[in-house]
């Protein structure tokens, strides 16, 4: 059977690792490598690593940095940030990545996204997609690390990815990013049955039943998480157990 | 790292080949990533990497003019693994590029998960699931039957049981393991699939 998988995210701006509330990346938590090495003893299932200033700053990937990286990890590495075209995706992968994630580009330009797809096949990308809700309440794509509204709606977009048979999807809520107070559920339980890929759910863990519940309800296939892994004394093993506990099939 | 073969990760540019490289290098440090057929021609032991889509790895192949090669080495009994897209090469054909034949090392041919046969699973299938080994080598030494491994695909191997080493339930039972005479080919990541993956590895380096 496919377990559920707990993915930790560690975003990184200079050669920093950060984190804060609602997309904000101004509190540095440390620096990449050792963050690495940690998540692998502690046995993660995949680790994301996304750059939230290239795109911003447009400046590339860090490749040095992601094949220092790479020597450590074991799991599945997917990296993000600033991706705009083919090249940086191949030069990715041969310095240790496994998967990339693209965000701003992706909702901007849904005919390079299908390409980088045939490319490299759909399983290698991963489309990283952030929303907030307006006042309608209703779910808006934002891009460029939560920056830019493109006043798309979230089910709009998705429907238009399902289309386009893309791979997974990261999909954060950005007002919920940090706060610890519990996945979007709602949102996931509408979503995840509209798509034949699978949905990484991102944004709002704070604590072990968070998890439990987020899986128990809906049929998300991985689970994203940062602050609680920075911030708490909780590590991805905790997780792990504590959803065994509850009868959720996991890997350990 | 004390074993020096000559081990030639083939490099058709779609492939997470630094991964590859990293987990192989821990049991032997002869391993290169090349496409040249110059380094290829010498290869004790050849790995077809993962990642990509079945006809432009195919076409890189092609435009690498290493075909020839690989088809000499495969006469010699060098040993090949393929993993992922690189285990779908070695089969006859694939529906992902039903124009292009593939190396046909193993006969069968490469399949997409039919999704109305299970209206519950997503595709790509993405994540650790289980092996049920159903024939022991030397590949699969000291690696427990029910052992997690990362897959990530949407196209699954079919060929006759013979060639069946273990296989993975996900929606179908699907092969996850093969091997016909100097051939290797496992549809997961070993390179990404922490101590039993390593162990995989290992194993194919002391082969």
């Amino acid at each position: 059977m496919l377990k559920k998988r707990l993915i930790p995210t560690l975003l990184f701006k200079n050669n920093n690792l950060v984190k804060d509330k609602n997309f904000k990346s101004e509190r540095g938590v440390g620096t990449p490598l050792p963050a690495v090495k940690i998540y692998n003893l502690r046995e993660v299932d995949e680790l994301i690593f996304l750059d939230v200033s290239a795109t911003n700053n447009k400046k590339n990937p860090n490749y040095e940095l992601i094949s220092e990286i790479s020597k450590n990890c074991f799991v599945p590495l997917t990296v993000g940030g600033g991706i705009y075209c083919l090249d940086q995706i191949e030069k990715l992968l041969s310095c240790g990545a496994d998967k990339v994630s693209i965000n701003t580009k992706a909702i901007n330009d849904m005919f390079f996204l299908k390409e980088a797809c045939n490319v490299f096949g759909k399983q290698c990308i991963t489309i990283s997609i952030d929303y907030k809700y307006n006042s309608k309440n209703e779910p808006v794509v934002w891009t460029n690390s939560g920056l830019v509204n493109t006043s798309k709606n979230l089910i709009d977009v998705l429907k238009d990815l399902n289309f386009i048979k893309v791979g997974e999807i990261l999909l954060t809520n950005i007002e919920l990013d940090g706060t610890f107070l519990g996945f979007d559920i709602d949102l996931y339980k509408k979503v995840v049955p509209l798509v034949d890929f699978p949905v990484i759910a991102s944004g709002g863990a704070g604590e072990l039943s968070d998890f439990v519940k987020l899986v128990k309800e809906t049929d998300v296939s991985a689970m994203a998480a940062a602050s609680i892994f920075h911030f708490t004394e909780i590590t991805p093993l905790d997780v792990k157990k504590e959803l065994i506990k509850n009868n959720i099939k996991m890997r350990v | 790292m004390s074993l020096k073969q000559n081990i030639i990760i083939l490099n058709y540019k779609t492939s997470n080949i630094k991964s590859i490289f990293n987990a192989i290098k821990l049991y032997d440090d002869g391993v290169k990533i090349s496409s040249n057929y110059k380094d290829l021609k010498n290869a004790d032991k050849v790995i077809l990497p993962g990642v990509g889509h079945f006809g432009m790895a195919f076409q890189n192949l092609k435009e690498l003019n290493i075909i020839p090669t690989l088809r000499e080495l495969a006469e010699k009994k060098k040993l090949f693994l393929g993993v992922c897209l690189g285990m779908q090469l070695l089969a006859d054909a694939s529906e992902e590029a039903p124009n292009i034949k593939g190396l046909g090392f193993i006969p069968g041919v490469v399949k997409k998960f039919n999704e109305k046969c299970n209206l519950k699973i997503k595709l790509p299938h993405i994540g650790w699931n289980e092996i049920k080994i159903k024939k022991s080598t030397d590949l699969t030494k000291d690696i427990l039957s029910n052992s997690d491994f990362y897959f990530v695909h949407s196209y699954h191997f079919e060929c006759d049981e013979k060639y069946v080493l273990a296989k993975t339930p996900y929606g179908i039972n699907f092969n996850s393991i093969i091997n016909k005479d100097n051939f290797f080919g496992c549809q997961f990541h070993p390179e990404k699939s922490l101590k039993s993956g390593l162990k995989l590895i290992k194993n194919f380096v002391d082969l």
